[in-house]
């Protein structure tokens, strides 16, 4: 092997390429429509650039950590993640109305972020402990893991990773075998609870999530944004307007065009036969997720695999189905492509756990 | 064996765990079928619809603020309207050099240094992407000039607005109150009671007084506006208009003329004014002196308005009549005289032997009377018409502070009354257990003593003042008070009464009372504190007077007004409610270091009564009358 060929060796050895072609697909398209919805602005695309790279460097970084040292991490990123997420209840500091942040001297950070990965790997180590008896209890424990962090971020109030994490960690009791008829009856008390809920919120509470759901009721603020992207994504047609073409997009119409509300300006650019491509692409990324949870050896792996793969869907499906005004509008960013660094970090840093499942060698429990 | 059964327990396992990746492929698949069916209805099936709404969005939505409800006194008469006129409006976010763009700005139109001043003052505070007036008031030269010249001033525009004035001036300032631009504050405030979405495009908000309390019936619902926009973003036609619903107006149960007659009344003097209705709640008249004038807060009062005001001695945006505590003095009396007859401590005919002073049984310590060697024998009815002291010290040590304190508080005395407006305190009637929580000490007898005539823990506002009148004048039934009377609906003109139904009513005994009212109503005849202003008068006219003290005066020391400094002298104190036997109207007076009651508050409350009850305007009173000539824009 000449020395170039080693160095390339050591640089693929742990990454998944299929994967690894997919995710840099997404980004391409990312970058594109990043540049035609701020008026191709090159500063703001060559920031989101360094995001990419950087999220990509840790991607590689963490896809070469073996399981195993995944696995160690487990407890105590959770139990970091959690005193860190009291700490902003105590000391936090409040911005825009809702207390995210911690400022630990050097910088400021936001725990709930942390704990997208830290409660789904918790569980899945929980599960993996008591693989062998797991019984009604142990998922009530899994359960208890998954709420206790979430009740925090609710209060923050931060719906949409409150959201993010209840379904990164129902995906991995899902996955668990919890029972179709604990899932059936968890359904039912929820549904059933709701008008109690309702009728325990404020006038003003209730009013706010009626605008959640009714765009039309606050035309001129939450439900503009609503109106304004259906407006986009429908006029967009079946070819769309051509890149940089869309009306809605330039004309200044759509809000929070480059961040959550950004496949509006891809939708109204690219139309039908774009918006199936993209569906298209996520899909392939998601199936790659599914095929290396399927192959996955241990029932830690497995779980994280598969709540990680699920759990990139719902930000798939969320931020779309909020463009399209089927779902109420939360701050949901759409992976990948939505301009912001942090939310790029989580990402890729799942897909490098992703890849550590698929490349390290498989341990088979025997 | 064991081992067997695990492994075969984990393939099972392995197996329910692919079921279940299937269903979650599943499901992901099911899901991005939705998302596909929704692109496919929006940009398919309804393409056309959407490529219009496109096509013509260059449509704006823009919202419709509702015209502000008028301020009516109870005769109709105007306190608060709007009217319409051009303003001078800059955006400081389409400005790069605000101060250069102003400067250039003076060439066309004129903009004074106060103008800047409170221009300065609206950019702190402001929202962003807000336009804000630099001139308000634009005569049509001033319009004409500023058109021809538009091109040199991007971000500066000239709007037609409604604006909120008060042709009263100072007149019920303290009542009306004002509204002011939205600040950061109020948009917090607005945030948290839902109420946001209703104030888009709005720039104002009751800041005081009803304008504030009846923020929600004034304003009223905000409409929206589908304008069409050519490129360049000028409004070329409007699509579709959701109308604004106007705010409701307000009939107060105030009487403007009533109120001017009481403000004059006060000339230069400060004090404080509250007349109310005993058979209603109705308020009629509520002074507070000096006011201010509520048009100089609505565009953003100028820095020295605002000290002027602000700094001012004589605190003129203090409402006395609802904030002030004073002692309520000897204006205690009647209702000590009536808690005296009707827990059976005392009855008309009880007789003391007054010697100007009153010492608890076994201490030396003297409560003086204000009449140095006393009244000679003291009955009840006596004890009001010259307000003995000593009568209620003894009377108070009798009754003990639990008596008192439960008798008088169904008066409203140390309680808030809940009028209409926000801001009131509420007084004190003290208790042993307040001076325990407060003070941490025990209630001693000689609490008690001072507390009968008024003085010692007391502190009341002239409203409760006010109000415990109109109960007294009532025979025990009481109407929240309250300022505005009627809401009528712009929307459908139905009329809703603010207060209907009393609050409580006392069950008092009808001849205890009647020696009560005789006794007052000799108060203003001769031989009574306030003869002088009772004099000629041609209706029952009961009161009584009061003195409250400012300084604290040592055992022995003499109080000689001429003496004291002008601002540490006693506050006058008067109340009053007429025809005694069936009364229309309760008062209560307060001159701030007016010396005494007799002298400085009745004859204050002597005009007042005579306007009400004959209609008789002072001498010398020259009260406008009419409109004063401006448009009201409803």
């Amino acid at each position: 092997m000449t020395s170039s060929a080693r160095l390339w060796h050591y640089l693929t050895r742990y990454v998944d390429n299929f994967l690894l072609v997919g995710l840099l697909l997404l980004m391409l398209v990312g970058l594109l429509v990043l540049y035609s919805a701020t008026d191709a602005n090159l500063s703001r695309v060559s920031n989101q650039l360094i995001n990419m790279l950087v999220a990509l460097a840790i991607m590689w970084l963490v896809a070469n950590i073996p399981l195993q040292h995944i696995m160690r991490l487990a407890v105590p990123l959770y139990m970091i993640g959690l005193i860190l997420l009291i700490g902003v209840a105590l000391f936090g500091e409040i911005q825009n109305g809702a207390r995210r942040w911690l400022n630990i001297g050097v910088t400021r950070i936001q725990p709930s972020e942390l704990m997208k990965l830290a409660v789904p790997l918790m569980m899945a180590w929980y599960f993996d402990k008591h693989e062998v008896t797991l019984r009604l209890r142990d998922y009530a424990v899994a359960t208890l893991l998954l709420i206790l962090p979430l009740l925090l971020i609710l209060r923050q109030p931060d719906l949409g990773t409150t959201l993010l994490i209840a379904s990164s960690g129902f995906y991995v009791l899902f996955l668990a075998g919890l029972s179709w008829r604990i899932i059936a009856g968890l359904l039912i008390v929820g549904l059933g609870s709701l008008p109690v809920l309702w009728a325990m919120l404020h006038d003003y509470q209730r009013r706010r999530v009626m605008t959640l759901f009714d765009p039309t009721q606050d035309p001129l603020g939450a439900g503009y944004h609503t109106i304004q992207s259906t407006i986009a994504v429908g006029s967009g047609g079946l070819i769309g307007k051509g890149w940089q073409q869309g009306t809605q997009t330039h004309l200044d119409f759509l809000p929070e065009k480059s961040t959550d509300f950004i496949f509006a300006v891809f939708s109204e650019e690219f139309g039908l036969v774009g918006n199936a491509a993209l569906l298209l692409l996520y899909l392939v990324v998601i199936g790659r997720g599914m095929m290396i949870t399927a192959n996955a050896s241990t029932q830690f792996t497995r779980l994280v695999a598969g709540s990680i793969t699920l759990t990139f869907f719902t930000y798939i499906f969320v931020n779309i189905g909020m463009v399209v005004g089927i779902l109420p509008v939360v701050g949901v960013p759409l992976p990948l492509i939505s301009y912001g660094g942090t939310s790029m970090v989580t990402m890729l840093l799942g897909f490098g756990i992703l890849m550590s499942i698929e490349t390290h060698p498989k341990l088979v429990k025997t | 064996m064991r081992r067997s059964a695990e492994l075969r327990n984990h393939g099972r396992e392995l197996r329910h765990f692919q079921r279940r990746l299937a269903v979650s492929v599943g499901f992901v698949t099911l899901l991005f079928c939705l998302l596909f069916a929704r692109f496919f209805y929006l940009q398919v099936s309804q393409r056309d619809h959407y490529h219009t709404l496109a096509e013509t969005n260059r449509i704006s939505i823009s919202p419709l603020v509702p015209n502000r409800g008028l301020i009516f006194d109870r005769h109709g008469e105007v306190l608060a309207h709007n009217y319409s006129a051009y303003t001078l409006e800059i955006m400081p976010s389409k400005v790069t050099n605000l101060e250069a763009t102003i400067n250039e700005l003076t060439s066309v139109v004129e903009v004074s240094g106060r103008d800047r001043k409170r221009f300065k003052k609206l950019l702190g505070e402001s929202r962003k992407f807000e336009s804000l007036p630099i001139r308000t008031r634009l005569s049509d030269v001033e319009v004409a000039r500023f058109v021809a010249n538009r091109y040199r001033f991007p971000g500066v525009e000239i709007k037609a607005r409604l604006f909120r004035q008060y042709p009263k001036g100072e007149g019920a300032s303290h009542v009306v109150g004002y509204i002011s631009r939205i600040n950061t504050q109020d948009l917090k405030l607005l945030e948290t009671s839902g109420d946001f979405a209703n104030y888009r495009g709005s720039d104002y908000i009751g800041k005081i007084g009803i304008e504030q309390s009846y923020e929600k019936e004034l304003h009223g619902i905000t409409g929206s506006e589908e304008v069409e926009t050519d490129a360049a973003g000028r409004a070329v036609r409007v699509m579709s208009r959701n109308p604004p619903i106007s705010g409701n107006n307000l009939k107060l149960s105030l009487d403007a003329k009533l109120q001017e007659v009481a403000e004059q009344a006060f000339g230069e003097r400060r004090g404080a004014l509250v007349a109310i209705d005993p058979t209603s709640g109705d308020v009629l008249a509520f002074v507070s002196k000096p006011g201010f004038d509520p048009n100089l807060f609505v565009d953003g009062i100028d820095s020295e308005n605002w000290d002027l005001l602000n700094n001012s001695i004589d605190k003129p945006l203090n409402n006395r009549a609802l904030r002030g505590l004073y002692p309520p003095g000897s204006t205690f009396k009647p209702f000590m005289a009536l808690a005296g007859l009707e827990l059976k401590r005392r009855t008309p005919q009880y007789t003391i032997s007054d010697a100007g002073f009153f010492s608890l049984p076994g201490t030396r310590h003297r409560y003086r009377d204000w009449k140095e060697g006393g009244h000679g024998s003291v009955d009840l009815h006596k004890s009001l018409v010259i307000s003995c002291d000593t009568y209620y010290y003894g009377l108070a040590n009798d009754l003990g502070i639990d008596k008192i304190f439960s008798f008088i508080s169904q008066f409203g005395l140390g309680k808030l009354t809940g009028i209409d407006i926000d801001g009131e305190v509420s007084g004190l009637l003290p208790s042993q257990e307040w001076k325990m929580k407060r003070h941490q000490q025990k209630w001693y007898a000689g609490d008690t003593i001072s507390v009968g005539i008024g003085q010692g823990y007391n502190l009341t506002t002239p409203l409760q003042l006010a109000f415990a009148t109109a109960i007294l004048a009532s025979n025990g039934t009481a109407f929240r008070p309250h300022l505005v009377k009627q809401v009528t609906s712009s929307k459908t003109g139905e009329i809703r009464n603010i207060v209907t139904e009393p609050l409580y009513m006392l069950n008092l005994n009808p001849d205890n009372m009647a020696h009560v009212h005789k006794a007052l109503v000799d108060v203003t005849r001769p031989g009574g504190t306030a003869a002088r202003a009772g004099a000629g008068a041609s209706y029952s006219f009961a009161g009584k007077t009061g003195t409250s003290q400012v300084i604290g005066m040592k055992q022995g020391e003499k109080y000689v007004e001429s003496k004291v400094n002008e601002r540490h002298r006693d506050h006058a104190l008067f109340i009053a409610y007429a025809p005694a036997e069936k009364a229309k109207i309760a008062l209560a007076v307060l001159v701030e270091n007016g010396g005494h009651g007799g002298s400085a508050a009745a004859p204050i409350a002597r005009l007042v009564l005579d306007y009400f009850l004959l209609g008789k305007l002072p001498a010398g009173a020259a009260l406008e009358t009419g409109d004063d000539g401006e448009g009201v824009h409803d």
